[in-house]
């Protein structure tokens, strides 16, 4: 589904990733762990094609095709989503609005006419459900005065709206409480399938005990130095990072 | 692609008026210049009975000793009065009872423009009176409107057929030696609009005018003027659009509404004239002066959505003079290339328990300057008169301005007056996280916008809401991408 080769990619010629390969199948769930500075937040955008990174070299595959050169919307339209680390406000724009927007966009990207009204509420009490959100809060501004943990329940909202082939999960941990953290990872697990893939980017191994990575990376200076079952992420846990530079720079 | 705001400002500066083009209709222009010779041949040539003469006589010469006003936030070469026609009109002049008598090319102007008279008049129940070049050409739904006593037809007809009407209230709240502009409307207005609601009546449909500008070098002098009796209701809508041209063209209406006592005015105005090239060039000067008086529990509210022009300077005011009269005031100024708005209002509270709102977005991009001018005033018998005031500006890119400047004078210490203001940039975050979800730029822009604008475009009728959106779309980012 995702093949990374050799990808190298800088911000205001600066290299941040040198020479990521990754390879994800439908099915699976990766986690990319590192510590701060590692590349982590990097390698998201640049999947997804934010163009404040420039890649200089190497190669993005999704589902067969080079994906380099495709603008952001057209990656959102082939399946690609991102839940940010920090979603941004939009005032005056509903979270109900945002999502016919996006799905549309998305529909008629793919040559299909608008979602019907009855489908896409149907579908809005369906996903709002799964992800125990008020529906009050649909009708709010899209993140305008959402707490940490709103924000990140929406982000996968709007996951679960979308449907995507490939999501990425982008410090979606961070700010949640231990409920919120179930809730958001139930909606993930719930919504796992053996047609997608998800790739989980954390700090922590907290959010791993409930979604369970398939294999694990670690990105260290712009490089996945190791890679494992989800044993590893346990082992990283324990010791932190500093054994794996050691072991890495022997 | 990627969207910087450097990409952006160039396409924005790419972006042409989309509605240039000019009709070609012979018409009926007087000899450029302004003297009393030629107020008098405005009056006779509409046949005006001499106290409008008289009125438009007394207007000019009082002009004639006032100087053009410097304050706004504005740059511009002052127009050259003497160099105006002013007065142009359609050469066909029988009225048209069904809309196939209709020049057909005059039609045609209107498809291009969008507004299908036939089929607003068979979906929308909107009562259109077309203004094109300075004279009505066409007024639909007038039996309808007859049938509950209400008057909606030019304001030349009004003078013949209503002359008590026009008489009594004509520059009783924007009086003729107002300012500068309101003095030179009043001694040339070519044509506008009369809308009259007897007595406890509510209007049952929207009220619509559209004005055009479509003379070589003819400056428009609107006049519009509704009177809504006691207890009556009225919902106006007024849109315009012009074709490209060279020249600067004038534009100085005035709007006078009075709503007696527990009567309600709601007047909504889509504004898209010709705002200039993208190097400034050309575009109309827009100096427009619109009052509406409130008696006894009355209510007026403002609604306007302003694009185009090169130059505006324009302040729908409410004079609250009844007690327990209310103002309301609800703007979006957008302003591109070398725009430059200066506009806002004036809430004067008179009256006991006096209540005005005033929520008002400003939008620039390109070089241009968009000013909020506000004035709050208290007067001393004016006890509990509250105000609120919310200014917010959106910035894109790095080469325009807005500016706020709220005025407060209060002579009643009971009154509440709160201000609040702010200032906002669209940001490549904002853009870069729509575009993940799969909207392009374009369209991130239209929502970030609406979104933004969105407590003004929800007080607009229904239809006109569409067509507003539209229009602030077509303005900020119609050749993204």
């Amino acid at each position: 589904m995702l093949k990374i080769e050799n990808l190298h990619a800088s911000v205001e010629d600066k290299e941040i990733l040198r020479g990521i390969n990754l390879e994800v199948k439908p099915g699976e769930v990766h986690a990319i762990m590192g510590p701060n500075g590692s590349g982590k937040s990097t390698l998201s955008s640049v999947i997804a094609g934010n163009e404040d990174f420039e890649i200089t070299k190497g190669s993005i595959k999704f589902l067969g095709e080079d994906i380099d050169a495709l603008a952001p919307e057209e990656r959102a339209h082939k399946g690609i989503f991102l839940s940010f680390q920090y979603p941004v406000e939009i005032p005056g724009v509903s979270v109900t609005n945002f999502m016919k927007t996006a799905i549309n966009e998305s529909r008629r990207a793919q040559g299909l006419e608008d979602m019907p009204a009855n489908e896409m509420l149907r579908k809005i009490r369906e996903k709002s459900e799964l992800l125990e959100i008020d529906r009050k809060f649909l009708s709010r501004s899209l993140n305008q005065g959402f707490s940490g943990g709103e924000k990140k329940r929406n982000e996968i909202f709007q996951m679960a709206m979308l449907e995507p082939k490939l999501a990425i999960l982008d410090e979606t941990d961070s700010g949640l409480d231990i409920d919120a953290l179930r809730i958001v990872s139930n909606g993930v697990n719930r919504l796992k399938s053996k047609d997608n893939a998800v790739v989980v980017i954390t700090h922590y191994q907290r959010l791993l005990e409930y979604i369970v990575p398939d294999f694990v990376h670690v990105l260290l200076n712009g490089r996945i130095v190791k890679s494992g079952g989800k044993e590893l992420a346990l082992e990283l846990e324990e010791k932190g990072y500093d054994w794996i530079k050691q072991e890495v720079a022997v | 692609m990627a969207y910087t705001e450097e990409e952006l400002k160039k396409e924005l500066e790419t972006k042409e008026y989309e509605y240039g083009f000019y009709t070609d209709i012979e018409s009926d222009t007087l000899p450029v210049g302004l003297n009393e010779e030629i107020v008098r041949a405005i009056s006779k040539k509409k046949n005006e009975p001499e106290w409008m003469t008289d009125w438009r006589l007394e207007a000019y010469r009082a002009w004639t000793e006032m100087q053009e006003p410097e304050w706004a936030n504005v740059k511009y070469k002052k127009p050259d009065f003497q160099s105006i026609s002013y007065y142009s009109a359609p050469k066909k002049k029988p009225k048209y009872e069904s809309l196939d008598d209709v020049d057909p090319e005059l039609l045609d102007t209107f498809k291009k423009l969008g507004i299908s008279i036939d089929e607003q008049k068979k979906l929308a129940g909107v009562a259109v009176d077309v203004v094109m070049d300075s004279v009505s050409v066409a007024t639909t739904f007038k039996k309808t409107l007859a049938e509950k006593g209400i008057i909606f037809c030019s304001i030349s007809e009004a003078i013949k057929e209503y002359p008590e009407l026009v008489k009594k209230y004509i520059g009783t709240v924007v009086p003729k030696k107002d300012n500068f502009y309101a003095a030179l409307n009043s001694a040339v207005f070519s044509d506008g609009s009369f809308c009259y609601i007897p007595k406890g009546v509510r209007c049952p449909m929207e009220l619509s005018t559209y004005f055009r500008i479509n003379q070589a070098g003819t400056g428009q002098f609107e006049r519009t003027l509704v009177v809504a009796e006691e207890g009556s209701y009225v919902s106006y809508l007024e849109g315009c659009t012009a074709p490209m041209r060279d020249e600067n063209q004038l534009h100085a209406a005035v709007v006078e509404l009075i709503a007696l006592d527990n009567a309600e005015i709601k007047y909504s105005t889509v504004q898209n004239w010709f705002p200039g090239d993208k190097n400034g060039k050309g575009g109309v000067f827009n100096f427009v002066t619109k009052r509406g008086l409130c008696e006894k529990n009355a209510k007026i509210s403002w609604t306007q959505v302003e694009t185009g022009s090169a130059v505006t300077w324009k302040y729908p005011s409410c004079v609250l003079k009844g007690d327990n009269s209310v103002g309301e005031f609800y703007s979006i100024a957008v302003t591109n290339n070398f725009q430059q708005a200066d506009t806002g209002t004036k809430m004067i509270h008179l009256g006991k328990n006096t209540k005005s709102t005033i929520i008002s977005k400003g939008i620039s991009a390109g070089k241009s300057q968009n000013s909020y001018r506000g004035l709050v005033q208290v007067q001393g018998r004016a006890e509990n008169a509250r105000n609120f005031s919310q200014c917010d500006s959106l910035l894109m890119g790095n080469e325009c301005g807005a500016h706020t400047f709220p005025y407060i004078e209060t002579k009643n210490k009971t009154a509440q007056i709160e201000h609040e203001a702010t200032t906002s940039k669209i940001g490549e975050d904002q853009i870069f996280y729509c575009n993940q979800r799969g909207i392009d730029t374009e369209k991130a822009i239209a929502l970030i916008v609406n979104g933004f604008s969105k407590e003004v475009l929800n007080k607009l009728p229904m239809e006109f809401a569409v067509e507003a959106q539209k229009l602030l779309e077509i303005s900020l980012e119609g050749s993204v991408g």
